[in-house]
């Protein structure tokens, strides 16, 4: 188990190395330098090209690699030109909005998924079967853009039930109970949207798992001791299937920060999505890099995470 | 009586490939059967429309007529804020939108189904190579990436997005195939052939190929409507088509202004409801197909 677990993870690292290498070549093709910014009809050329040789911009780019990425592995992603301050900071600062987001989003996806999935399960073919059913192909098929303006629209700005953007209203004192009321209230609404978008393959995988364990021996076995039909499906159906939905959670991340991108601008969420739209409209490359690192690391990481969680579930199923 | 006959031995000595028992299957499907009749006149319409259109005369700037509103002086969806026809322009952005679509599930898709069927049937050293690279790709951040090419591309248009869409689109169609041409290439037959002296390319393409399309069918329309998503997704948020092309994706861009999002609804909301309908109806044939195609679910 350990050895397996083990050996995924030294898989990552050269799958990790040549994502760098592909972003970082990448960056370096973007046109204009961090620089071209600074250019006002006061600034001075050769200060510009003084920057520049600081920078190490003539260098050969094997030798920015190598630079860049031996600082990346200490975390230093170097200095965002936009922000003026170092790029660690500004993705922690951002990350943990994102984090929260899609902590709150994770729940919601739970909250909404199990319920719907079991009683699909339970009542099968039966008109809210088919409801439920009809709602998770909605969510699978509508785009992530669509649903999160088309909420904006009708419940921040028709009826303003919600805040339609930032993430905590001025003038509320950091720390007391109304701060983090605030808080939550904001970042309710793209929440819920990110977790309506985000039930269908938990639903669907519950359904079929509970239809299968109805005709499963230990059903039978738990009917003819008397246990009513209520409670079969309460405590050992439920139990049963629950624990491979808890490896969904791997692809659920994953799913989430997909999503971020999207959800963050149209609800003007400063996370890690937004900062990546405007690092990339105002050419801050060092951002850039970062956060796509950043990314293909959490995505990794989440489908390493879905088959550790399985395999520890269910045992059959072994990773290799 | 002969001409019975004569029908019942055709029939046994061809049993229905992949393709016609899925038609057959679909058939009984009425409600797939309307959203695949839908969604196709709806597609033919909007091409038909765009074609008739008069396009310079839809994107002339008329300042007086900013944001009119729908029904307005003929404007039947009213007018964005360049006092442009909304309802001309969705049609031209649908039509650009589709085209796209169509041209990167068909580009996408044979290449996927290319390299597939190779990886499947040779195996061996191939088919390793490319499953690397088919994993390294499928755990990219793909929507990134696209985003960081798109703005490298210095000449960029409509034929460059295509292309940088599809090198990220073709992985999942070549996974598939590879996964059933491995085992169609095990068979009876495929073995048959090869003693019979067959090429491999004739083995392939029309021994194996025709085999699959019961499966190819399935996922080529479902990323058919993955791909309207990506591309109008991409456009909204302006890392798509360029402004002077009308997308789907563009018009429902103006929405990130909030003014227009919350006082000018027919300037975004007609786009975004067309394309949820196109996604809706896209993806519902595709899983009426994928059920018609799975044995296990077949209606009878």
């Amino acid at each position: 188990m350990w050895k397996t677990i083990l050996r995924r993870v030294l898989m990552m690292i050269p799958q990790m190395f040549v994502l760098s290498l592909f972003i970082f070549i990448l960056a370096k093709q973007m046109p204009g330098d961090p620089f071209t910014g600074l250019i006002t009809p006061e600034t001075d050329p050769s200060r510009i090209e003084e920057l520049r040789i600081q920078a190490g911009f003539y260098d050969p780019w094997y030798v920015q690699y190598y630079h860049w990425i031996t600082n990346a592995l200490q975390g230093d992603f170097g200095q965002s030109y936009t922000y003026k301050i170092a790029v660690s900071t500004l993705i922690g600062e951002r990350g943990l909005n994102t984090f929260w987001l899609s902590l709150l989003s994770a729940i919601l996806v739970y909250l909404i998924a199990i319920p719907l999935g079991m009683l699909a399960g339970r009542y099968q073919e039966s008109f809210l079967d088919k409801s439920i059913i009809l709602y998770s192909f909605i969510s699978y098929a509508i785009p992530t853009f669509v649903l999160s303006l088309i909420f904006l629209f009708i419940f921040g700005y028709r009826l303003m039930w919600f805040p339609t953007s930032g993430t905590v209203d001025v003038g509320l004192e950091p720390g007391t109970t109304a701060y983090y009321w605030n808080k939550i209230y904001h970042l309710l609404l793209p929440a819920i949207t990110y977790a309506i978008l985000g039930t269908t393959s938990i639903i669907q995988y519950l359904r079929s798992e509970i239809i299968d364990s109805k005709t499963q021996d230990y059903v039978k076995t738990a009917r003819s001791k008397g246990i009513p039909m209520r409670k079969v499906y309460t405590r050992h159906i439920f139990r049963n299937s629950l624990l491979p939905i808890a490896a969904f959670l791997g692809f659920t991340i994953t799913g989430l920060l997909g999503g971020a991108i999207f959800i963050e601008t149209i609800f003007g969420f400063p996370g890690m999505g937004n900062l990546f739209v405007s690092s990339v409209m105002s050419r801050d490359y060092s951002v850039i890099t970062a956060l796509v690192m950043l990314f293909g690391f959490l995505t990794l990481l989440g489908s390493l995470l879905s088959d550790i969680i399985m395999s520890i579930v269910d045992p059959r199923i072994r990773i290799d | 009586m002969e001409q019975q006959n004569k029908e019942a031995v055709k029939f046994e000595s061809s049993p229905p490939t992949g393709i016609q028992v899925v038609l057959r299957e679909f058939k009984k499907d009425k409600l797939a059967m309307f959203s695949f009749i839908g969604i196709t006149l709806l597609i033919i319409a909007l091409l038909i429309a765009a074609m008739i259109l008069n396009q310079e005369e839809v994107l002339k700037i008329k300042l007086l007529e900013r944001y009119t509103e729908p029904g307005v002086n003929g404007y039947i969806l009213g007018a964005d804020e360049a006092g442009r026809d909304m309802f001309g322009q969705l049609i031209i952005g649908a039509k650009n939108s589709i085209l796209i679509a169509i041209s990167i599930t068909v580009i996408a898709g044979i290449a996927g189904i290319a390299l597939g069927i190779i990886m499947g049937y040779y195996g061996g050293f191939i088919d390793n190579l490319f499953m690397r690279i088919i994993d390294f790709f499928m755990t990219l951040p793909t929507l990134m990436i696209i985003i960081v090419v798109v703005t490298i591309i210095p000449k960029y248009g409509v034929i460059e997005l295509i292309l940088i869409i599809t090198i990220f689109q073709w992985m999942g169609t070549a996974r598939l195939v590879r996964s059933k041409a491995l085992s169609e290439g095990r068979r009876d037959y495929v073995s048959a052939s090869k003693t019979m002296g067959t090429s491999d390319f004739s083995i392939m393409f029309k021994g194996i190929l025709p085999n699959l399309s019961s499966i190819l069918i399935v996922d080529l329309t479902l990323s058919f409507a993955g791909n309207v998503g990506i591309e109008t997704g991409l456009s909204f948020l302006g890392f798509g088509l360029p402004p002077s092309t009308p997308s789907l994706g563009t018009l429902v861009n103006y929405a990130r202004n909030p003014l227009v999002l919350s006082e000018k609804w027919w300037v975004w909301l007609p786009a975004s409801l067309l394309i949820l309908i196109l996604m809706l109806g896209i993806n519902y044939v595709g899983q009426a197909l994928r059920r018609a195609a799975d044995a296990k679910q077949r209606l009878g």
